[in-house]
């Protein structure tokens, strides 16, 4: 820490967990000369619930219900991940549709996340009304949720091998009067954000990250992509069907707060088309690869002993993970989410690491905040798109 | 003759009684409490008016259930501020914390001696007029700033130091905004201002004479009033609540109060500088004019003055409500890059432009 030589008395301000903008239980302690922001230590853990412990004494299906509470406004990503990471360990094929199906909802996920960064970013610049207005369109997508899982926002949808339920009668339809109506709706935050002179002045070169550095710390998603590279999982690295569909990687060179403003905006745009493609070519067939619910075929099993296969009508699997170990992952709305996992030839992991995009990405904060006034703090914090509940996990 | 005497006399003899003196004393502060209590009743409007148009812009519902239209909600809300704990800061400076939320709200209510609601319809016509305001809204930021230091809180002290720097910076725009239209209105009187645009009708009113001077006194009356394209001293994102921060109870209302009070003058001032004050501008004094000086007609004609110059007020007050829930914040380098940087110099020019013209004119 560089002190200036003519100041002596600077001023820490300690900034939450409990602060009005600090998205959830994030600690800042500031170092502030004035209105200059001189250091910024982050300070976390305040959520962290043991995710990665918990996972190592549950099988798949049982932890399936913990995932949503990482990133609990992409709540399908984390579900998506947690039922890839075994399909790949065993190498289990799942039906196209299953596949079109995760696909719909990822991206209905992915809008949803991008409109609760888009509010209360905007609300960390003062202006609050965004907030109400993206509350409008996410309340659609969640009802969508609702008719598809049963659940707003903890659906726990996802199974190995497929989904736990297909599709309801009409839903496409539903869908699709949803994309028509939500490009309507990006259009007008477009108009009453985008030129705004305020927040143009408030946003353009704030927090600016070059390509290099945005590699070096291992930046992900639209952090990494506003820094002119484009990476996105979806096109580097294909899972479930998104190399059936035409759509473009968004990015921006500048690298600034703008510039991620704008690949969120335009990634929702990208999301629209990709979930109308895959509604219009959803293909028939089974939702689910049944295969998967009976892997470990013992013999000489017991009638009405206690057994993990005949818990329910959908039990979870005596599915047993295999004594490999992977790292797979998937392109979340904050970057790249991924697990590695290692399994011991029994039915829960050995192992079960989360690389989530909001820890990795928020490490830039201090670096970024330093030299820049108060209020900036927030600009940049806001622009990062953290949630407390992945981060501490 | 004989009969005036006898009436002198006798206002003499109950003037020696010491019960009527009380009486009369009473009587003159009248008209002091009358215009308190109107002005508590505009706050309110406005409160309800700034939740109701806040509501429909972010398409919620607003107040519904206290009153009809939620309309009794503001009384609602100050009655429980009122009667919550009043929380004083263990190591704060408790007489300064007592002392600063007065003095915001007195130098606040001091100012609305020299706004005239209709034709003479004001408590004082002073010859210094603006210039009183000018010189007592100064005094409100020290009340600011005295509660955010006395708070004993980071952010309080920040929000404080904000408050003052603000309404530093952005007081001398808006004093030569207002020194212009004195210029040529040739008084500083407020009532003498509103006289001066009565002559031509709508296009007598100074904001054509004076647009860059209203768009500067715009701005500058809003930064003035902290509200949100300018509200850094109470930025809830960045100092939770500024100066604010520990306060509770009616302590926190008196702020309230003044943040309201500040833009009522403001918006009032806006009325009476730019927009031709109490005078419809429309011809209908000829239609008065009928029935001569008619003391019905008086009357209608002062409710018709308070009338005009409340509805001008509130366009005002629309305005500044509708900035206030679309725009980001501003940050402070560069709300005082505008204030130094732009309003100044530009109202400079105003001003000068404003003499020379007035002296090509004698």
């Amino acid at each position: 820490m560089s002190l200036p030589l003519t100041r002596k008395d600077l001023m820490i301000v300690n900034m939450g967990p409990q602060h009005p903008s600090m998205h959830g239980v994030l600690r800042l302690i500031v170092t502030l000369d004035g209105e200059d922001v001189i250091d910024c230590e982050p300070i976390l853990g305040y959520l962290h619930r043991g995710m990665e412990k918990i996972a190592e004494n549950r099988t798949i299906i049982q932890y399936l219900p913990y995932v949503t509470r990482w990133d609990y406004l992409a709540t399908m990503f984390t579900e998506a991940i947690t039922v890839n990471a075994p399909e790949f360990l065993e190498n289990i094929q799942i039906p196209q549709r299953a596949s079109y199906i995760r696909v719909i909802m990822l991206e209905l996920s992915r809008i949803a996340s991008h409109l609760l960064w888009l509010g209360p970013f905007m609300a960390d610049l003062g202006a609050q009304t965004p907030f109400f207005y993206i509350f409008r369109e996410r309340e659609l997508i969640y009802d969508l949720f609702e008719a598809a899982t049963g659940m707003r926002m903890m659906h726990n949808y996802f199974r190995i091998g497929g989904v736990a339920a297909d599709l309801p009668y009409g839903w496409i339809e539903k869908c699709l009067d949803f994309c028509d109506y939500f490009l309507r709706g990006v259009v007008e935050y477009q108009q009453l954000i985008t030129q705004n002179p305020i927040f143009l002045e408030r946003v353009e070169g704030v927090g600016f990250i070059s390509g290099e550095e945005a590699v070096n710390w291992g930046l992900s998603g639209p952090m990494l992509r506003a820094s002119g590279i484009q990476w996105d999982l979806r096109k580097v690295d294909p899972y479930e069907s998104y190399n059936q569909f035409d759509w473009k990687v968004q990015w921006q060179k500048e690298g600034d707060s703008l510039a991620r403003y704008l690949v969120r905006v335009g990634e929702m745009r990208e999301s629209i088309k990709i979930i109308q493609q895959a509604v219009e070519k959803i293909p028939g067939g089974p939702y689910e690869n049944l295969e998967v619910r009976r892997f470990k075929k013992e013999k000489n099993s017991e009638w009405n002993d206690f057994e993990y296969k005949f818990l329910g009508k959908k039990p979870s699997p005596n599915f047993e993970l295999s004594r490999q170990e992977l790292y797979v992952r998937v392109e979340a709305p904050k970057g790249e989410l991924g697990i590695y996992l290692v399994g011991d030839d029994s039915l829960f992991p050995w192992r079960w690491k989360i690389r989530p995009p909001g820890f990795i990405n928020l490490q830039i904060l201090p670096q970024l905040v330093k030299k820049m006034k108060l209020a900036d703090i927030m600009t940049i914090l806001g622009s990062i798109d953290i949630i407390m509940g992945e981060v501490d996990r | 003759m004989i009969i005036d005497r006898v009436e002198v006399e006798t206002i003499n003899s109950f003037w020696k009684l010491e019960l009527l003196k009380e009486v009369y004393g009473l009587i003159s502060i009248l008209p002091i409490l009358t215009l308190l209590l109107g002005i508590t009743i505009e706050v309110l409007v406005i409160v309800w008016l700034e939740r109701e148009i806040s509501a429909s812009i972010q398409q919620r519902i607003g107040p519904e259930y206290a009153g009809p239209l939620g309309l009794l909600q503001a009384i609602a809300d100050g009655t429980k501020l009122l009667f919550k704990e009043d929380i004083l800061p263990s190591r704060g400076d408790i007489s300064l914390f007592s002392i600063g939320p007065s003095i915001a709200v007195i130098s606040v209510l001091l100012s609305f001696l020299v706004i005239p609601l209709g034709y003479h319809f004001v408590l004082a016509d002073l010859s210094i007029g603006v210039f009183l305001w000018i010189a007592i809204s100064s005094i409100a930021p020290i009340g600011l700033l005295m509660a955010g230091y006395s708070s004993n809180n980071k952010y309080s002290f920040l929000g404080g130091l904000r408050a003052a720097a603000q309404s530093i910076s952005y007081e001398i725009p808006l004093t030569f905004c207002v020194l212009a239209i004195s210029l040529l209105s040739n008084s500083l009187s407020t009532v003498d201002i509103v006289e001066a645009q009565s002559k031509y009708g709508f296009f007598g009113w100074n904001i054509w004479r004076q647009p860059i001077g209203f768009l500067v006194f715009l701005i500058s009356s809003l930064a003035e009033c902290e509200r949100l394209p300018f509200d850094l001293p109470e930025a809830e994102e960045e100092l939770v609540a500024g100066y604010q921060t520990e306060y509770s109870g009616i302590k926190y209302g008196l702020f309230y109060l003044v943040s309201y009070l500040n833009l009522l003058v403001s918006s009032l001032f806006v009325t009476v500088l730019y927009l031709g004050g109490w005078n419809l501008s429309i011809p209908y004094i000829s239609f008065f004019d009928f029935f001569q000086m008619n003391k019905a007609v008086g009357i209608l004609e002062m409710t018709m003055g308070i009338f005009i110059t409340l509805t001008k007020a509130y366009l005002f007050l629309f305005i500044s409500i509708t900035i206030r829930w679309t725009l980001p914040r501003m940050r402070m380098d560069q709300l005082l890059n505008l204030g130094w940087k732009f309003l100044l110099p530009i109202s400079l020019g105003n001003l000068l432009l404003t003499t020379s013209f007035q002296l090509v004119s004698l």
